[in-house]
């Protein structure tokens, strides 16, 4: 089995702004392998979440190629690119954005809905996915009575519930305390280290940075620099 | 199915805002169905009182009848022949000889219409057994409308002139004895009943018809006379009932539109409102054409809670209404219209007007949320869209 989940060759984002285009990316060239716990540190505007984004199949490159799971971005339907976000890649945004209808419980089974699993499989899985980041007592309460780490660990356990290979974490601390954000990196690690899913996050905050195994330095976005760190922290 | 469930939960979570959407929609339901459940209990009951009054199965007319003309009328009438003979004593046809007269209540002259009828005859609601009586008396029977316009009461005699089939004019006492109480203008207005033999004798016809009312289902062609089925014979009141539905229309209408431009308005805020769900719904494995569908399904199931609250309030209203019925007061409207409708829902009724409702709440939730097909996911995470 080919070990790299992502490939990025020559890649480039255009944005159409007025008549004329900004460009937010340029000739992006990178690998990650299975189970790589790496960051996209930069300023803003460097071209972070544009980049997170066409990896989760949610945006395309201009140019160059993308290839996530042996799917080249550019090339997937529609449908073949919810079928990959829906069963291999987890989103974890800065706000959240848990559906706020829905209990705890139905936002973390969310995507499994969609994969026609079982009830009692599907159960089983949420309950396991709560039991990770320590939510299972909350299974019954809606996103408004959550504080915000409480929320961002839904978050985490829906990205994570359908054990997928990639994560992608947007700024998944910038709303949280330091104690929450510590609590939340430590679990995302420890899901990283035992089912061996590759988390990609983007950040300029320096407690995220402390954990990450690889960073890799966007500027105007160009890589600028790609470290790979002792992981020695905590 | 989860988009089912989804769009449920959204709709429910939406709280006020959608229960005044589905209490207006509601609203319009009901009414549909009131409306037209009223008309067609009015067209039930004015086709059965029409029938049992005036027109039974259908008529034979003498082919110069014209209800309309009265100077044709004299002669429209022929013998009955044997076959027709036949058919009457069997009791499947009624002979009825109709012929111009005068009537002279409390010193007025009022032109009236005379029909002879057998007494003893079934197949039409008129009491004419109230007709009996000896020769030298002549019984009549005439219905609320015309004894209101002559003012006449049982008991009361008034004096009948004639012509004679040779034109002479004569002259007799008449009595009448049964006023009746019906819903039909047509077997009331301007018309006296006496027996048919005694106008025979009175006319110097003798077996002689100018129409026949059957009692048969499926009526046979009678050589010499015209045959006039109930479509002819009603289509005054369905133009009536026609016309009165056309014009229930604009108000439903007008109703169900505010109550869809309320479902459109709240689609447009809601896609507007919530694109970071949008959002995350598509970074969770949804195609945005099945986010489009779970907000399609969002806004046309207003239409599915309608009928549930409108069940919950309507079905109550409909049942007592359909116990104590809707009193019109002897409104006149010049046809067949029954002083209390009882109103009559049929199942396609209820149906086509559920259909039409929860298809009309769809497509104005649908043409909204086509917008989401084209939005464009990273932005709609940002809630940027404007
Ligand atoms: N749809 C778009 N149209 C035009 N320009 C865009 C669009 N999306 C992003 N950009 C621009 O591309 C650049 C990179 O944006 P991006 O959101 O990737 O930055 P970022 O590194 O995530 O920043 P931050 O740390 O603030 O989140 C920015 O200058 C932004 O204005
Ligand atoms: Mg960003």
């Amino acid at each position: 089995m080919d070990d790299k989940v992502i490939q990025l060759q020559s890649l480039t984002k255009r944005f159409p702004v007025g008549n004329g285009y900004f460009t937010a990316l340029t000739d992006i060239n990178l690998e990650l392998q299975k189970g790589e716990f790496a960051g996209l540190v930069g300023p803003s505007g460097s071209g972070k979440t544009t980049l997170l984004n066409i990896i989760g199949s949610l945006d395309v490159p201009s140019e160059g190629t993308a290839t996530v799971l042996g799917n080249s971005i550019a090339q997937l339907s529609q449908k073949q690119a919810a079928h990959l976000r829906n069963h291999h890649i987890g989103f974890i945004f800065q706000t959240y954005n848990l559906l706020p209808v829905y209990t705890v419980y139905e936002n973390v089974e969310f995507a499994l809905l969609l994969q026609n699993m079982s009830a009692n499989d599907r159960r089983k899985s949420v309950m396991q996915a709560l039991e990770w980041v320590g939510l299972t007592d909350k299974e019954k309460s809606k996103p408004s009575m959550l504080s915000g780490g409480e929320c961002q660990r839904v978050a985490i356990a829906r990205s994570m519930v359908k054990k997928p290979q990639i994560v992608l974490a947007d700024e998944p601390t910038a709303n949280l305390d330091s104690k929450n954000s510590h609590h939340i990196l430590q679990t995302m690690q420890t899901l990283n280290e035992e089912l061996g899913v590759t988390f990609v996050f983007s950040t300029h905050d320096e407690k995220v940075m402390q954990y990450l195994k690889r960073k890799i330095s966007l500027a105007d976005g160009r890589v600028v620099k790609d470290e790979t760190v002792m992981a020695d922290s905590v | 199915m989860v988009a089912f469930k989804l769009a449920y939960r959204n709709l429910i979570g939406a709280g006020l805002r959608t229960w005044l959407n589905v209490s207006v929609l509601s609203f319009a339901f009901v009414l549909i169905i009131f409306y037209n459940g009223m008309i067609d209990g009015w067209n039930r009951q004015g086709r059965n009182d029409t029938q049992e009054w005036e027109v039974a199965n259908g008529q034979y007319w003498h082919p110069d009848y014209d209800k309309l003309d009265v100077y044709s009328i004299k002669d429209a009438n022929q013998e009955l022949g044997e076959q027709v003979d036949e058919l009457v004593k069997a009791g499947q046809l009624l002979p009825v000889l109709i012929q111009q007269a005068t009537i002279y209540p409390q010193g007025r002259m009022q032109s009236i219409l005379l029909k002879g009828v057998p007494t003893d005859q079934i197949i039409l609601k008129l009491p004419t057994d109230s007709l009996q009586g000896d020769k030298n008396s002549l019984q009549a029977i005439i219905g609320r409308r015309m004894a209101k316009t002559a003012q006449l009461k049982v008991n009361d005699r008034v004096l009948l002139r004639w012509r004679d089939k040779n034109g002479t004019f004569d002259a007799r006492e008449i009595t009448i004895t049964s006023i009746f109480y019906c819903d039909v203008p047509g077997a009331d207005n301007g018309q006296i009943y006496i027996d048919y033999e005694k106008m025979q004798d009175m006319m110097g016809f003798n077996n002689r018809a100018t129409l026949l009312v059957t009692a048969n289902e499926e009526p046979e062609v009678l050589a010499g006379w015209d045959f006039k089925n109930l479509d002819f014979l009603l289509a005054e009141l369905d133009q009536m009932i026609e016309s009165k539905k056309g014009g229930g229309i604009v108000l439903q209408g007008v109703l169900l539109l505010i109550a869809l431009l309320a479902i459109f308005d709240t689609q447009v805020l809601s896609i507007f409102r919530r694109q970071k769900e949008i959002g995350t719904y598509v970074a969770l494995g949804l195609t945005r054409n099945q986010v489009v569908g779970i907000f399609t399904i969002e806004g046309g199931m207003h239409s599915v809670l309608a009928a549930l609250l409108g069940a919950v309030y309507g079905i109550p209203f409909f049942l007592w209404l359909d116990t104590v019925g809707l009193s019109f007061g002897g409104l006149d409207v010049g046809i067949t219209m029954a002083e209390v409708i009882y109103p009559y829902y049929s199942l396609g009724l209820i149906l086509s007007t559920t259909l039409l409702v929860v298809l009309a709440a769809t497509v104005v939730s649908y043409l909204p949320a086509r917008k989401i097909a084209r939005m464009n996911p990273t932005e709609a995470l940002k809630g940027k869209i404007q």
